[in-house]
């Protein structure tokens, strides 16, 4: 009982924006080092020392920024469409801030996996872009988090608003297995993954190091911007409250004001 | 949970579930449609249209590849390793990871004696990464295949 107690406490608390605010400065300012550490060495190995790949040489190297950026941009939208389910449920404020503040994010995290996707196909296969089924569905994948931009833009009442923006990302959730099971289902000319749970990786356990490194420190510098993108959010709606008078109070000095 | 919230959670489950299979109908309709190109045992058995445009694909077959004595001029055969083989004729400049036992797409038409014109040869390199030292030692040569 204790656990679900200590769940139930901090699902409240995390609901709170003014508890969430105070205490995330430090988390923000953590996730942000070790991401950019994490950057920096992953990328560096990557680039820089492991041994080329035996059929395409030193063009696979953009394997360590491909594969990060796309399995983050399907985690942001997993934590939106997640986010989307808490708010059409349970109504809670926090959830659609955090949609608006990780949608930005995992657009530009997906047109990222794609630019880099083009680049790589084209000296690989002969050709940046290809109409198949895992590039159509990644894709699919960016416009959604363009609607979720979009739609908040075209509803002026932010509680209808913000409704019409989950309901879209729980919907839009369905796009995931499909990208992931697209080079399975389909022939495409994208190759399949190389990374399955519970299987023996493809790659080389060379490879694998930076590549964990560089993944690792996506989702955490991702988790750092989203944080502080939410903080934003939170000082915005809540700007009439009297907690953000207080805190305002106490930073000016810092804020300028 | 408060019976509300149990009905929203109902109602936004049904709403997944239905865009969920609508999804998956429409996909498995449009499966031919999705697909990028024929494999080897559909040209072979009539299944990929002559004299349109199309895009097909198979692994190059080991010791196929014969090149023109002048020119860009090059003929090879791709298969699917199941007794389904086609030739491509090709004039052109091939991607640079083209070789023998290399998945290929080849965009083009297919003539009545189903040798397959290709104006486009794309290389569909596989999921298997590894440093050139590494190759040959039995541990990763299986996952190749």
């Amino acid at each position: 009982m204790g656990l679900v107690d200590w769940a139930k406490g901090a699902f409240h608390k995390t609901g709170s924006p003014r508890w969430f605010f105070l205490g995330s400065r430090r988390w923000m300012v953590g996730l942000y080092a070790a991401g950019i550490a994490l950057i920096v060495v992953g990328s560096t190995i990557g680039l820089g020392f492991v041994p080329p790949e035996r059929f395409q040489g030193d063009s696979f190297r953009i394997l360590f920024v491909h594969v990060p950026a796309v399995h983050l941009a399907q985690a942001i939208y997993v934590a939106v469409a997640v986010a989307g389910l808490v708010y059409l449920v349970w109504r809670m404020k926090m959830a659609d801030m955090v949609i608006e503040a990780a949608a930005p994010v995992g657009m530009a995290v997906t047109a990222a996996g794609l630019a880099t996707g083009v680049v790589w196909g084209m000296p690989t296969w002969g050709t940046g872009w290809v109409w198949d089924a895992r590039i159509i569905s990644t894709l699919v994948l960016l416009l959604l988090f363009f609607g979720l931009l979009a739609l908040r833009q075209a509803i002026p009442r932010p509680d209808r608003a913000a409704m019409a923006v989950s309901l879209l990302a729980v919907v839009g959730v369905v796009n995931l297995p499909i990208i992931k099971y697209s080079v399975e289902w389909f022939t495409t000319l994208h190759q399949p993954a190389s990374l399955t749970l519970g299987e023996r990786p493809t790659i080389a356990p060379v490879f694998l190091v930076p590549l964990a490194l560089n993944a690792l420190g996506y989702y955490c510098l991702a988790a750092g911007i989203v944080i502080a993108a939410l903080r934003m959010k939170i000082i915005e709606r809540e700007s009439g409250t009297s907690w953000v008078a207080d805190w305002l109070a106490g930073h000016e000095d810092r804020v300028g004001g | 949970m408060k019976p509300v919230r149990k009905q929203r959670l109902a109602v936004v489950l049904f709403v997944l579930v239905g865009a969920g299979a609508t999804a998956g109908l429409v996909m498995s309709a449009m499966q031919e449609n999705i697909n990028l190109f024929y494999e080897p045992a559909k040209v072979v058995n009539g299944e990929a249209p002559l004299g349109t445009v199309i895009r097909a694909g198979g692994m190059v077959v080991d010791g196929s590849v014969v090149h023109d004595d002048t020119g860009l001029g090059v003929r090879f055969t791709l298969t699917d390793y199941a007794g389904h083989d086609f030739d491509v004729v090709y004039n052109g400049i091939l991607p640079s990871l083209f070789r023998e036992g290399q998945g290929i797409l080849v965009t083009g038409r297919l003539d009545d004696d189903r040798v397959f014109a290709a104006a486009e040869v794309l290389a569909k390199h596989d999921e298997n990464y590894m440093p050139p030292e590494l190759e040959g030692i039995a541990g990763h040569q299986s996952a190749t295949e």
